[in-house]
């Protein structure tokens, strides 16, 4: 441990702690701008700077380590004033424009500019035109309003292992764009966008697709149904002053309802109907084609784009099972449309999610149109829900309501719940591939080496006597480890390392989707998560094939799982694709 | 390729990557530039990332990735030249060619460059058209001196020489 001061008060803390967390354990809080608790700090901003006892220049908090009796002085007036100054220079390249931006209210720059009571500008504008870049119809980058912190490199390219983005040209010309002037489209990019959930500022948001949504739902002749996904539920709450976490399902449903759609399902069915398929590919594999192992999962539509770029080696590993929402909208348009004797062309589906690579993955392959119609018209990310609840008029705030999905896609089991957490797909499949396989209840629904944070997490798990060998990777950095395994066993010709492999694209899985509520770190992520498995452990059913509206679902109409109703409706395909497109 | 190849094969294994620079330079000398194809090659060959790579050749103002006009004009903008109204006359050379510093003519045929000290700051300010120094330059010699400078015709097109100036 290390005893320092900060402002005169005694603090001890362990051994590679940065002034920064020095400060907060005393309760001080130095304002900060490019530093991401996620991620290791860039020193881009420097409005983080405080002066050191014996120190000739002030240094930054954010990436200086504390020593053995440090003398940290964090808010004096002339620190005060230099930060202004920084501020007032960083606000001197961004466009004023706060009130049109996509982060008005929830920006990081705009928040500090408030704290620091800027009421000019005092320094000449140096503003770039640049253009802005709609490209992937899944994220906007509009480099103009880029602060250079660093945060969206750091994350698309040490984290996610992608490169789409770069730092272009140098000093006050310096740009995020792909490499090159090509577009995201263009470029390796797999719209996880976890840039945008980590950008400080409006410079990378989602692609706003919510006037589209209302257009759909003035119009009479139009059937809209909504879905929503699971960890939109313990996300979504956040934006309204609820603890991370909170499961807002009932609060959701009753909003989409106001809002003016008809029908509103849960993608937790449409996960218990992946389990299904998924856990029935698993388990033939495991009976009568075990050299097809390991079987990879594939609802992360964004891993679904790394690997097609990447990794097309693997695709006889990948479970041909599309995403849930994915399958929902193909029921919807067809099982739901001949049961209620509705029009599928009528119907208008909008699935209510934790991520923008759902707005690609919608039209990625003729599969997408299973049922004659595009299956899912608009996906629409948590953020972008939030802004029309508001439109609507509901009090999120204050509303108690116990609300239920409907029939027939909406009711679900615990399977499908944990979709929405690291681990919860492996866990949800091993549930019911254990009942496939022997034909009895597993003895243990719960998994606990396959849940938290890690970035990969392994463990080997007997299934009525088949010793499986599963891991779980999240975040795209962490799937290259377990992939190389597997294709060095290949190359040697030696016995697989696993039998079954889960891999979401964002860390913690989809409740950190890059669509979600900002302001994501580890500790929102642990709540997020808690409120999905406490989600889980309350619910009746939590076995997807137990599941009642599942047994009817197959009885009434796909037949079993993997039948050719069930191969031709909610199983996909997939090919290499390349990385650049130019 | 033969850059490329030459530069990957000192530079193996994990040390890849730095054989970036040299591959870099040795790419722009054998084409005046840094085709994006070949960027690609050198990508694939070394193991970094076409970001990376774009991410040097844009730190680097030596670098270029557009293929130069076959005639280079460097104006000098160093100090003697930047106070003798050397700004004139790239602004005159601009509205000529109808281009700005960095670029190349849509036909290839002229390299506009803004230079820093030529070495030559008594004469300024100075024009450089390829190797070729002229002095005290005003705008009204620059028809005279491109004259002297016709477009070099494309090897390729057999087409006559058209007159610029």
């Amino acid at each position: 441990m290390i005893d320092l001061t900060v402002n005169g008060f005694d603090v001890q803390v362990p051994d590679g702690s940065t002034i920064l967390e020095a400060a907060l354990a005393a309760e001080i809080k130095i304002p900060t701008l490019c530093k991401h608790p996620d991620l290791p700090p860039t020193g881009a901003c420097g409005i983080c700077v405080v002066k050191v006892e014996g120190y000739p220049d002030l240094v930054r908090a954010c990436s200086t380590p504390v020593q053995q009796g440090m003398k940290v002085e964090t808010h004096d007036p002339e620190i005060v004033s230099v930060r202004r100054t920084l501020l007032e220079m960083i606000l001197s390249t961004h466009p004023n424009e706060c009130l049109t931006c996509g982060r008005h209210g929830a920006c990081e720059l705009q928040e500090l500019a408030k704290d620091f009571g800027i009421r000019e500008e005092k320094m000449p504008s140096i503003r770039r035109e640049l253009p802005r870049d709609d490209s992937t119809g899944c994220i906007t980058l509009d480099p103009r309003k880029c602060i250079k912190c660093g945060r969206c490199l750091e994350m698309c390219q040490q984290q996610q292992d992608v490169w789409a983005l770069s730092f272009m040209e140098r000093g006050l010309d310096t740009r995020i764009a792909p490499a090159g002037d090509i577009t995201l489209a263009e470029s390796p990019c797999v719209h996880c966008g976890q840039c945008s959930a980590h950008c400080p500022v409006g410079a990378i948001l989602e692609y706003d697709q919510t006037e589209a949504v209302w257009d759909a739902l003035r119009d009479p002749s139009r059937h809209c149904v909504a879905q929503i996904a699971p960890s939109v539920r313990v996300s979504l709450g956040e934006a309204f002053g609820y603890e991370s976490g909170a499961n807002l399902a009932g609060q959701l449903y009753h909003a989409l309802r106001r809002m003016g759609f008809d029908t509103v399902f849960d993608t937790n069915f449409g996960a218990d109907v992946t389990i299904m398929e998924e856990a029935s590919e698993l388990a033939e594999r495991i009976r009568s084609a075990p050299e097809k192992l390991p079987l990879i999962t594939t609802c992360c539509p964004s891993w679904v784009d790394f690997m097609e770029k990447f990794h097309a080696d693997m695709i006889e590993h990948f479970s041909t099972c599309k995403s849930p929402h994915a399958i929902l909208g193909t029921l919807t348009k067809t099982y739901y449309a001949e049961k209620e004797g509705i029009d599928p062309e009528s119907i208008f589906m909008v699935s209510v999610m934790p991520c923008t690579a759902k707005k690609y993955e919608i039209t990625r392959e003729k599969s997408m149109y299973a049922s004659g119609e595009q299956d899912v018209d608009i996906s629409l990310t948590t953020r972008e829900i939030t802004r029309m609840i508001r439109q609507t008029g509901i009090a999120l705030e204050n509303l108690n309501c116990l609300e239920l999905p409907d029939s027939p896609l909406g009711e679900y089991s615990g399977a499908g719940v944990i979709f929405g957490v690291s681990g919860g797909v492996m866990e949800s499949a091993l549930r019911s591939t254990h009942f496939f396989l022997t034909g009895e209840d597993p003895p243990e629904l719960e998994f606990q080496p396959l849940r938290g944070l890690e970035g990969i997490k392994e463990m080997t798990v007997d299934l009525g006597g088949h010793n499986l060998r599963v891991a779980v990777a999240h975040g795209l950095g962490h799937v290259e480890k377990v992939l190389e395994r597997v294709r060095v066993a290949k190359e040697k010709g030696d016995p697989m390392p696993y039998d079954f492999i889960e891999v979401m694209a964002c860390p913690g899985g989809c409740i950190g989707g890059g669509g979600q509520s900002w302001n994501v770190c580890n500790t929102v992520r642990n709540q997020r998560a808690a409120g999905l498995i406490k989600e889980d452990r309350v619910q009746d059913v939590r076995t997807s094939y137990a599941s009642p509206w599942i047994q009817k679902l197959y009885k009434d109409f796909l037949g079993a799982p993997l039948s050719p109703k069930a191969k031709e409706l909610l199983h996909t395909s997939y090919r290499s694709r390349p990385e650049y497109l130019r | 390729m033969k850059v490329i190849d030459t530069v990957a094969g000192r530079h193996s294994g994990s040390r890849a990557d730095s054989g970036l620079l040299e591959a870099l330079h040795g790419l722009q000398a054998e084409h005046g530039y840094v085709p994006r194809q070949e960027a690609m090659a050198l990508s694939r060959r070394l193991s970094v990332p076409l970001a990376r790579i774009f991410e040097v050749l844009t730190f680097y103002s030596y670098f270029r990735l557009e293929e130069p006009g076959r005639i280079t004009l460097s104006v000098c903008d160093g100090t003697s030249c930047h106070l003798q109204e050397g700004p004139v006359l790239l602004n005159a050379l601009q509205e000529l060619l109808g281009i700005k510093p960095g670029e190349a003519t849509a036909d290839g045929a002229y390299q506009l460059n803004v230079v820093r000290c030529l070495g030559c700051c008594s004469c300024s300010p100075v024009l450089m058209v390829d190797d070729k120094v002229y002095s005290h330059v005003e705008p009204t010699d620059l028809p005279r001196i491109m004259k002297k400078h016709p477009p070099i015709v494309n090897k390729e097109s057999n087409d006559d020489a058209h007159s610029t100036a």
